[in-house]
């Protein structure tokens, strides 16, 4: 839903670093995008494609590392991957659970390229 | 771009200021340049966007290029290529303003209410309805939509100063937008600010406002499922309102089946019943606020 505007933020970040660089062009963008992070895949990725026209970036070759969300039981200790949005436990039932990865939104890094 | 919402940039944000109980606003212009209409003052944020988008990048990869033996004399035709690890949250703009609001707000002793819902909900109704029942508070209210400053009128009728942000094509408010609508309301210390967010249950819920605590209002007329469909803002909300109880005997809203379900989501949410359009329950909504504030 808000992909656009987060793209735009990402293409802010990339711009900045890279012209502090002193870089001429952007070649490689990578993105970390959790699951739960509440961006979609589909649209993150059109949005990006949108984002990076005209720009420094709009060669760049993007790559998505899309994140598994994983939750961790505070009852029984184990580690499991939530079915749905309950993170209910399966090895105990419980609900006392927390998501231990799957909210990222990152850029990992960016390759800049200098004439 | 945003096939659902129409979320874009925030070249047509604006904000406008209404002075508490002013009937003048039922004109609308559409002007270039910040002026004085009445008593709405129309500003235009993106003249004074963007000024220093380079000011505060950190850099702190390290040079170490002492003694490189070998020489330069070789041309590079297709240019250097160098990797930069940046690890940088995305939403990073976001929250630093976030926590600056948040800094801004605890300084002034100003509990902070990011009140969110789908459209329709009843959140204006609740406000008016709040602001009526808390009138030796002092009380301030950001609003924000997409287009119209209906809400703004309807806040400013019922007695408080109110900023109404138009996001334009955005599909939430964001803390940048809370940042610049708090300076224009000039918040006294001790004082309520409620922020009524753009109508949608998905978005908002991505953009922290620097709130002190964030409330998901849902109406019965929406159905018992709704936490299960947009679980995100319940489980980040802290307290959830569900309000036009006096609708329940004409609709098909199973309140057990939203309260467990509710609870499986999030278990430290609180939840009140209420309806902001009878009163009904009301009670314990101004009790909530008193008890934030002590």
């Amino acid at each position: 839903m808000h992909e656009l505007s987060i793209a735009m933020s990402i293409m802010e970040i990339v711009s900045a670093e890279a012209e502090a660089a002193g870089a001429d062009k952007v070649s490689r963008i990578e993105l970390e995008i959790g699951a739960w992070s509440g961006v979609e895949p589909d649209a993150i990725t059109l949005a990006m494609e949108e984002a990076v026209r005209g720009s420094i970036a709009s060669k760049a070759e993007l790559i998505f590392l899309w994140t598994k969300a994983m939750a961790g039981c505070e009852d029984c200790c184990n580690e499991f991957q939530p079915e749905d949005v309950f993170k209910i436990c399966p090895y105990c039932n419980s609900l006392n659970t927390h998501l231990l990865t799957g909210k990222e939104l990152k850029i990992k890094s960016i390759e800049v390229v200098t004439n | 771009m945003c096939g659902t919402c129409g979320c874009g940039d925030d070249d047509h944000i604006t904000y406008k200021k209404l002075e508490s109980g002013s009937d003048q606003q039922n004109h609308e212009h559409h002007h270039e340049h910040p002026h004085r209409h009445g008593n709405i003052v129309h500003i235009h944020p993106h003249q004074h966007k963007h000024s220093h988008p380079h000011g505060h990048v950190h850099h702190d990869h390290v040079h170490d290029h002492e003694h490189h033996e070998h020489d330069h004399e070789h041309d590079h035709p297709h240019g250097h290529s160098q990797s930069i690890s940046l690890e940088r949250n995305i939403l990073d703009k976001n929250m630093q303003f976030a926590e600056r609001n948040r800094g801004y707000f605890e300084a002034l002793k100003v509990n902070a209410y990011n009140l969110v819902s789908s459209p329709g909900s009843g959140k204006t109704t609740l406000l008016e309805r709040t602001i009526k029942a808390l009138k030796e508070k002092p009380l301030y209210v950001i609003e924000g939509d997409q287009q119209t400053t209906n809400d703004a009128k309807r806040i400013s009728e019922a007695g408080a100063p109110v900023v109404q942000v138009n996001t334009g094509n955005g599909c939430h408010l964001d803390a940048i937008m809370v940042n610049k609508a708090s300076k224009q309301l000039d918040i006294k210390p001790n004082s309520i600010l409620f922020i009524e967010n753009v109508g949608n249950l998905v978005c908002p819920a991505l953009f922290d406002l620097g709130e002190t605590k964030r409330v998901v209002i849902i109406s019965v007329t929406e159905g018992d499922d709704k936490p299960a469909k947009y679980p995100n803002m319940f489980q980040t909300s802290q307290l959830c309102i569900v309000n036009k109880i006096d609708l329940l005997p004409y609709v098909d809203f199973d309140m057990e089946t939203f309260d467990s379900t509710l609870k499986k989501l999030n278990r430290n949410i609180e939840v009140i019943k209420l309806s902001a359009r009878t009163g009904e329950g009301f009670e314990a909504w101004l009790r909530w606020i008193e008890m934030q504030n002590a």
